[in-house]
């Protein structure tokens, strides 16, 4: 082996204009062989694991359902539970929400889901707050905005309570003496804090992985901080240079109060991709991808997340609005963790001006400039050897790829990059253990 | 003319026998992994089953029905019953998964999209059987709510009565909102229709806006409508509360008659809709005796007689047989047989069971390809919200 080893994983596109629908390749989102052929082209790539996001509500726009992006996705312990039977070694990341679940479910699935992949599972821990997405739930809106993290960090605790309850050593199955268990209170729990006091007996014996690997995507300070005192890995959203290694040295430096070394953190940014077979073949691949993310309609849209008003008026192929952001809390578009981004849209909205004024960009072109870039833009050669650096140079420990095209996006990328990363000794050519917690290199809990 | 019947098997940990772990060619060590759950759904598929059932609560078993127990001599800890259909749908083809889902502390918008995705990766062959819960220890496991029935001294409360009646309506309101979830999405929403940029006809998406005493939930589902449209929902029942919601909500109702009298009794009681199947307990042996000999052993092992809700059957292929073909002439549209040890009696269903009624005309020769709703005889029913009113 020579160099840092790189981790990569893929994430199953989106419903964001990341993923191209319109595209004749495109497949279904729902059908669960669009969902196998990923998975098994991640495990053939021998990536560490597969990761699914979730929204528990349809975005709006403008009061109506936004229906410009790929909508629609499955219940994610499901169809992780239904993907343990199709692979062998692959881990399985979900993202699950701690405000409008209860932990005594959660540890549940995520228990049976441990023991039904045989230690693949894995927890990417978000938070939600708004009364919006707490319409489709049984205590609503309940959750102040700041206190989200407070009861992602007690969920997470009450779950460990759970998954520590068994310790592995309890079931005997011992026909002779008739004892099926020792001892008899096996399982038992008590958790007490602010949000929760739940107490009784857990049904899921130890798993596996003793507790699913716990990933973290937030990035405010209360975001960063969680994730430095509980979290195995970040789902990132850095994967520029300078950037990436900014985040990586704030989010490691954060370990130590927490008494944990810097390996016990791993920083995993998604990355997008274009291959092709000479860098202008790519580049211009890379152009047309982007033309297709980033419609005339989708970049008004875009626009009025900035903006925070109906700019539907507004000719896509002309020039940016000379009215100015509504400032103030965002109305137009819900269900989007993004529009949060945009925490100056005065100041937002003045340099988007300069840049269009400067190079005559209309809404269109400016858009397809300023909104998710690809990140990685070459031949296979040149994409591993970027990826390779930016590993050596702890701009991540890896990459969650993140492929335009359902389900076949992944293919291009095992097929021509994977086996270059192999031969440099950076990537594993077999799985070495069984659970994900080893491809991960973490240590049991 | 003889009725051509269903059948379906309970799965529950190493078998319905509180013994049933001590048998000679049970699993117990394997209840927890899923190629003890594959195997065993492997064999029903090969019977041609119409539909197996996966037990589960949110308690841990106990002898006790209020609280847990300190008993080690049984089987204690289960996995997520919606987990293990899943994980078993890829493994399988043409047999229905019914998972036991409790409708007390769980949202109605998660059971939701997670039977319709159950149904999705299984093509078309999901249901749920919808489990009232609120009793004892349970609710503490949430921390959300008091029991509706602490203990057994508060069966006789009126008051107490109530609330466990309230926990029927409530489970009829669960299932409510979890069948407008599955229409909220018309068949055809999704349009991908690139001449306009949208990926939807967002028209043909509903707002289910569900308001009730326990939950109001807005919707749409996160989750395209299921293949069947509608997944099968079924319900355990012992009494009228039971019968009520299934007659309400329901597409099957298993319900446990003690004998034939009681069996002829209750199927009178529950009406014609939804259909009806009864629950035996099965020991089941080729050779005469045999049967009979294990349940005494296992009996033996535990140290008091096995009591169930069901009725218990100890016998051979056809012994089994005759007591079912009762049950389909008095009018059951399938029986639900609860294996009292597994493996073994869910091989034996299939080994020689299964080939006895078929000999008697009663049961199909093989499967065809279709849903669990058609193969129980049931439509693809139309979409509640569909107005044909979506745009092009």
């Amino acid at each position: 082996m020579t160099g840092r080893q790189v981790h990569l994983a893929a994430h199953f596109p989106g419903v964001n204009n990341t993923t191209v629908w319109s595209d004749p390749a495109a497949g279904s989102h729902i059908e669960f062989g669009s969902f196998a052929h990923f998975a098994r082209t991640a495990e053939r790539g021998r990536f560490d694991f597969l990761f699914l996001a979730e929204g528990l509500r349809l975005r709006e726009q403008n009061g109506l359902i936004y229906d410009l992006d790929v909508v629609g996705r499955p219940d994610t312990f499901t169809i992780l539970a239904a993907l343990a039977a199709v692979t062998d070694h692959l881990g399985l990341a979900g993202t699950i929400n701690s405000t409008f679940n209860e932990p005594y479910e959660v540890a549940r699935q995520f228990a049976s889901l441990d023991h039904l992949s045989a230690g693949r599972a894995a927890w990417n821990v978000v938070t939600s707050w708004d009364a919006f997405t707490g319409e489709n739930f049984r205590r609503g809106g309940f959750l102040p905005q700041d206190q989200r993290y407070e009861r992602a960090r007690t969920f997470l605790q009450a779950t460990w309570a759970l998954f520590d309850s068994w310790t592995g050593a309890e079931i005997l199955a011992d026909r002779a003496a008739g004892e099926f268990l020792t001892p008899p209170s096996a399982g038992q729990f008590r958790h007490q804090d602010a949000h929760f006091d739940i107490s009784g007996r857990f049904t899921v014996p130890r798993s596996p992985q003793g507790r699913p690997v716990i990933f973290q995507a937030g990035d405010s300070d209360p975001g960063r901080e969680f994730a430095a005192s509980s979290a195995d890995a970040i789902f990132s959203r850095y994967s520029t240079y300078d950037e990436g290694r900014a985040f990586y040295r704030d989010v490691k430096g954060r370990l130590t109060r927490y008494g944990r070394r810097p390996e016990q953190l791993l920083i995993l940014p998604a990355a997008t991709f274009v291959l092709g077979d000479t860098e202008a073949d790519a580049q211009e691949r890379a152009h047309v991808v982007r033309r297709q993310q980033v419609s005339g309609q989708t970049a008004i849209r875009f626009l009025e997340q900035v903006w925070n008003r109906d700019l539907s008026s507004y000719d896509p192929d002309g020039p940016l609005p000379d009215v100015d952001p509504v400032a103030g809390e965002h109305t137009v578009a819900q269900g989007r963790a993004s529009v949060r981004m945009h925490r100056d849209p005065l100041a937002v909205a003045r340099q988007w001006r300069e840049l269009a004024g400067a190079r005559k960009l209309s809404i269109r072109e400016l858009m397809i400039e300023v909104t998710g870039r690809q990140s990685f833009v070459g031949t296979p050669v040149s994409v591993a050897d970027t990826m390779q650096r930016y590993v050596r140079d702890e701009v991540s420990d890896g990459f969650i790829l993140v492929p335009h095209i359902t389900p076949g996006g992944l293919d291009g990328f095992v097929d021509a990059v994977v086996p270059i990363l192999q031969e440099r000794g950076v990537l594993r050519t077999e799985y070495t253990g069984p659970t994900l917690r080893h491809h991960l290199g973490l240590l049991p809990p | 003319m003889t009725r051509e019947l269903r059948l379906a098997v309970a799965l529950d940990g190493a078998g319905w026998h509180p013994a049933a772990w001590r048998s000679p060619d049970a699993r117990p060590a394997e209840l927890f992994t899923a190629g003890y759950w594959a195997d065993l759904v492997g064999v029903a598929e090969r019977g041609l089953l119409d539909l197996v059932t996966i037990e589960d609560a949110l308690t841990i078993q106990s002898a006790d029905r209020f609280v847990p127990d300190a008993r080690t001599d049984q089987v204690r800890g289960r996995l997520d019953a919606v987990l293990i259909a899943a994980r078993v749908a890829p493994t399988t083809r043409h047999i229905g998964l019914v998972p036991t889902v409790t409708t007390t502390h769980t949202e109605p918008f998660h059971v939701s999209k997670a039977i319709a995705t159950l149904d999705w990766v299984s093509a078309g062959r999901a249901g749920v059987q919808v489990r009232v819960g609120g009793v004892g220890a349970e609710p503490a496991l949430f921390g959300r709510r008091e029991p509706t029935i602490r203990t057994v001294t508060d069966l006789d409360d009126p008051a107490r009565q109530q609330a466990r009646l309230d926990a029927f309506e409530e489970a009829a309101d669960h299932v409510e909102v979890i069948r407008r979830l599955w229409d909220s999405w018309e068949d055809d929403a999704v349009i991908r229709d690139a001449a306009t940029g949208r990926y939807i006809d967002r028209n043909r998406l509903h707002y289910i806006d569900f308001r009730g005493r326990w939950f109001s939930v807005r919707g749409p589902s996160i989750t395209p409508r299921p293949p069947q449209g509608q997944p099968i929902v079924a319900v355990l029942g012992h009494g009228p509360a039971a019968y009520r919601l299934a007659a309400r909500q329901a597409d099957l109702l298993f319900v446990a008659p003690r004998d034939r009298a009681d069996a002829a009794g209750v199927r009178a009681e529950v009406g014609e809709r939804p259909a009806v199947f009864a629950d035996l307990v099965a020991f089941l042996d080729p050779a005469p005796g045999v049967a009979v000999t294990r349940w005494s052993q296992l009996d033996e092992l535990a140290g008091e007689p096995f009591h169930s809700d069901a009725r218990i059957v100890a016998g051979t292929a056809a012994a089994l047989a005759d007591e079912i073909e009762q049950l389909s002439d008095a009018g059951y549209a399938g029986v639900r047989l609860r294996p009292a040890v597994l493996p073994h009696d869910l091989v034996a269903i299939t080994d020689w069971l299964v080939p006895e009624l078929q000999r008697r005309g009663r049961f199909r020769a093989g499967y065809r390809e279709g849903t669990l709703r058609g193969r129980l005889g049931l439509a693809r029913p139309a979409n509640r919200y569909a107005t044909g009113a979506g745009q092009p």
